[in-house]
């Protein structure tokens, strides 16, 4: 079959990047050609900044170099302007005469700086700030002459006035507004900002008006006159007064235009066979000048391009951060203040901080932080999710809760860390190594610095971190994953929620048939999504779905957990923590028997046996004859519990005996993931329930219940739920929250994760309010773990046995 | 050393083929394991009915491939993640490093398994 032929016009960042996202999606559908204007591959143009400020070479920041192309069969035409588009016999034409025909065309022709229309705008030494071209100049400049001046003082011009400053120019910044950067800045942080660049050695004209650019004798630039009369001597002008999209060849081809190339969600052209994307489309009325947009462009494109289809471009909320070495700043949304808006505003001018974030009905529309900008992915995720913030309001301005947080030495500033020091403490990542991959691999997303340094994509926390590291060497180009919108895996573009739903209405029993109906792009999935769909087929319809063994990860396959060396552990119930000689007794046997090396009481009040060989499995169940522990499932793990008043002279309530009608009754529940719950006789807390997932405690005249605490990676303190009477209560609040959670929350989610992305006056209507909702929860739980079996047992007496048999060795 | 490594990549003469099960033994988009002197072996089947056979060792820390899922013709080490390529035994882009593959036929409605004397 013969190919279709793509061509693309324009080879910046937005080009190449849909090109490769279509290759990563559909390699073969299509025949490419490119056409760079620049003689340059693809580069990451938002890091020209450093290059002029002597911080990185141009090498640093190839994205994709001309191997790349060739690599991925892609004709590539560089030092190539297309100066027409035949759209009748559909062909390009470039101005050197070289043609190409086409079946898609896309045009990714960026945008041109704007030059003032004002005498002497073409003198030598006059220019503007775009690409490599500009910023070898500039280099050169500084290198001859001593005096700049740069009009413009929003965040190009800045980058530029730093990067020409710290070549050892006398800079002087122009601005024709009251205060710098006033699209992303309200008057104080601009203010702020003004101060410290001051304090660099930089000089700022505000509020002026440049009326003509003097040359000399030489025909080379010697000054600058105001309109105020005032005139000053300059050797090298950058005008960097915005940006305007290029849109020349698509007019010139008939394609329409406003104020950008009119494209629909899925980036067509009035003319469906053309695509654009990038800084020079107009997509809804917007046109974006900032890279990460492009980037979500891209995606939409290539998805379409390859025929999935699925995929809408519905805008984007951007943000800023200026990349100039040891100044913080970000600003995103709309901090203007307009009606019906409040402020939270936290200001220390000796200290040097300010943030101010402007609310609207208890969400957040904008902020502008200037100092520390620790927080502004949280910010950024909570204004793009339009989360609802009323529960955290009084300490919304202090930043995400870093407290309890482990692995890199309590530190949650990355700026103020050295690169040697470890930012992942579970791979042993240090910061410069990060730093250094985001530069020269070009990566721009979280998940991208995971697979190349392995930072974060263990127990993850120190994603907070990385983030900032993201966020502080690319800039705005960095946007953290909208939560709410963010597809299962790579597989598909639904989301964990969208893919429930399908279960639930279409009543979908095999994954099979969950990724046929949901139209998934891999023939069976990724170790992502099986799980995830396995659970929710599994919880939407208990005793009907089927499970697939193959979809579980290899602990709730072989009903044990793998050790390092390849061989499991093996942790029996104790219900409620009590055991009895009887037990104990065959455990010592068990572990003689199987030549169990390591013994060992764990920190939910059982044993675990570990070293157990795989194929001793089967063997070790049986002659324990207890039920599994489940300590290797994403299930109920253990209700940990003290003495309690039978024997505790503090003790006000049994609480042994409530953790043991717990956990009985919630034995073999699969959730998200695992659940630690914890039951404490009194407010002492020796069962430290505070930190459980579902955490009672006794009080003189019943039970108070705190769910959504986690000892793990984060320390989260539990939050109370409600306060009950009977024990007869304490299993019907429990019950009903953990199914709300077992139906509601993501694959993976801890309590945690769920109760904070809902709110817990969410959990609260559902569970203490409203009496019946909680009483069907409850029912459904009790349905769904109705007549699930004991898999030690069912394995003990021959189930699966080829899962733990080896085969034969060869002869 | 040069003649040495030369000799170790003529497999074919010295080779056997040696059968390990039926291909029906090896659960669809799951693997069995063989214990052997020289390294355990793993031996996989995909969604589409291919075997594949590769030392039981990831390239990373050497966790037990045998025990991953298998998707694709990948499959991905329960350890720590890295995902494997079933045919060569390689480990995905970025991760470096490749574990020992070994040719498998069906025969017969026999698995067979070519092994290196």
């Amino acid at each position: 079959m013969n190919k279709m032929k793509l061509v693309m016009v324009g080879n910046g960042m937005a080009g190449a990047r849909t090109l490769e996202e279509l290759l990563k999606i559909a390699p073969d559908v299509y025949d490419i050609t490119v056409f760079g204007a620049e003689p340059h591959a693809n580069y990451n143009r938002i890091l020209l900044s450093p290059v002029l400020a002597g911080e990185m070479t141009i090498k640093d920041i190839m994205l994709n170099d001309v191997d790349w192309y060739e690599k991925n069969g892609v004709t590539l035409h560089l030092n190539k302007k297309v100066a027409k588009i035949d759209r009748r016999t559909r062909k390009v034409v470039a101005a050197d005469g070289t043609q190409a025909g086409y079946d898609r065309l896309l045009l990714a022709t960026g945008s041109n700086p704007f030059v003032l229309p004002i005498p002497g705008a073409k003198l030598e030494g006059v220019l503007t700030y775009r690409d490599i071209g500009d910023t070898n100049v500039m280099v050169e400049a500084a290198t001859k002459y001593e005096h700049a001046v740069v009009i413009g003082g929003g965040l190009l011009g800045l980058e530029a006035a730093n990067g020409l400053k710290t070549r050892g120019m006398n800079v002087t910044v122009v601005h024709l507004m009251e205060w710098l950067m006033e699209r992303q800045l309200d008057r104080t942080a601009a203010g702020m900002l003004q101060k410290s660049l001051e304090a660099k050695g930089l000089r700022f004209l505000l509020n002026t008006q440049t009326s003509e650019i003097v040359g000399g004798d030489d025909g080379r630039v010697k000054g600058v006159k105001f309109k105020d009369g005032r005139e000053l001597g300059a050797d090298l002008v950058v005008m960097a007064v915005g940006i305007r999209p290029n849109t020349e060849l698509a007019e010139s081809a008939g394609l329409h235009c406003n104020r950008g190339i009119v494209v629909n969600d899925t980036m067509q052209t009035y003319d469906p066979r053309i695509y654009a994307v990038g800084e020079c489309v107009a997509h809804r009325g917007v046109a974006y000048g900032l890279v990460a947009p492009l980037f979500e462009m891209g995606k939409v494109c290539a998805n379409h391009l390859a025929h999935f289809g699925i995929g809408r471009y519905a805008g984007s909320v951007i943000s800023t951060k200026l990349k100039v070495t040891g100044i913080d700043l970000f600003s995103a949304g709309d901090f203007t203040g307009a009606d019906g808006t409040e402020e939270i505003v936290l200001h220390d001018p000796e200290g040097g901080v300010y943030k101010r974030l402007v609310l609207k009905d208890n969400r957040i529309v904008g902020g502008v932080l200037y100092g520390d900008t620790v927080d502004s992915s949280w910010y950024l995720q909570l204004l793009r999710d339009k989360q609802d913030i009323h529960e955290i309001r009084d300490h919304l301005m202090f930043g995400q809760n870093h407290l309890g947080n482990t692995g890199h030495q309590g530190r949650n500033k990355a700026a103020e860390m050295t690169d040697p020091m470890e930012v992942c403490g579970c791979n042993g990542v240090p910061k410069g190594a990060i730093v250094r991959a985001i530069k020269e691999k070009g990566l721009f997303t979280l998940e991208d610095v995971r697979k190349h340094t392995k930072a974060s994509s263990s127990c993850g926390s120190c994603t907070g971190l990385v983030e900032q590291l993201l966020a502080s060497t690319v800039g705005g180009a960095y946007q953290p994953q909208q939560a709410k919108s963010k597809p299962l895996c790579a597989c598909t573009d639904h989301t964990h929620e969208e893919v429930r739903k399908a279960i639930r209405e279409h009543r979908l029993l095999s994954i099979s048939a969950a990724m046929r109906f949901l139209e998934w792009r891999t023939p069976d999935g990724c170790a992502s999504c099986r799980p995830a769909i396995n659970y929710y087929l599994l919880c939407a319809w208990p005793h009907e779905a089927k499970d697939d063994p193959q979809s579980r990860f290899i602990n709730e396959r072989a009903h044990a957990n793998i050790q390092k060396d390849g061989s499991f552990s093996v942790v029996p119930r104790m219900f409620g923590g009590v055991t009895s000689p009887d037990q104990l007794r065959r455990i010592a046997d068990v572990a003689d028997k199987y030549k169990i090396p390591t013994v060992k009481v764990t920190g939910g009040q059982r044993i675990d046996l570990l070293g157990v060989r795989k194929e001793d499995l089967p063997g070790v169940w049986r002659d324990l004859d207890m039920p599994s522990g489940h300590a290797y499932a994403k299930a109920l793990r253990t209700v940990k519990t003290c003495v309690g008043s039978e024997w505790c002279r503090f003790g006000v309530q049994d609480s042994t005996n409530m953790g043991i009608e717990l956990e009985k009754a919630l034995w073999r529940m699969y959730a998200p993931h695992k659940v630690k719950m914890a039951v404490s006789g009194c407010p002492r807390n020796c069962a430290e329930s505070g930190i459980k997932d579902v955490g009672v405690i006794g009080v003189d005249s019943g039970w108070e219940i705190y769910v959504a605490g986690n000892g793990g990676i984060k320390t989260e303190v539990a939050q109370f739920l409600v306060k009950v009477k009977t024990r007869e209560e304490v299993l019907e609040y429990a019950g009903a929250f953990l199914q709300l959670y077992r139906e509601e929350a993501r694959y993976l989610d801890r309590t945690v994760h769920y109760v904070r992305r809902v709110g817990l006056d969410t959990i609260k209507k559902k569970i203490v309010e409203d009496a019946d909702n909680r009483k069907a929860l409850w029912a459904r739980l009790q349905y769904a773990l109705e007549g699930e079996p004991d898999p030690w047992k069912e394995r003990a007496a021959g189930k699966d046995r080829e899962e733990y048999q080896a085969l034969a060795e060869p002869a | 050393m040069a003649e040495a490594l030369t000799k170790s990549r003529e497999p074919a003469c010295v080779a056997r083929w040696i059968k390990v099960c039926r291909p029906e033994d090896i659960p669809e988009l799951g693997a069995r394991m063989i214990r052997r002197p020289g390294g355990d072996i793993a031996v996989f089947r995909n969604a589409e009915g291919e075997c594949f056979a590769l030392l039981d060792r990831c390239p990373h820390k050497g966790g037990p491939l045998s025990q991953g899922i298998v998707f694709g013709r990948s499959v991905v080490c329960p350890l720590h993640g890295w995902i494997v390529g079933l045919e060569d035994g390689c480990a995905e882009a970025p991760d470096t490093g490749c574990t020992r593959s070994f040719p498998v036929k069906v025969e017969n409605g026999g698995l067979l398994l070519q092994l290196p004397d």
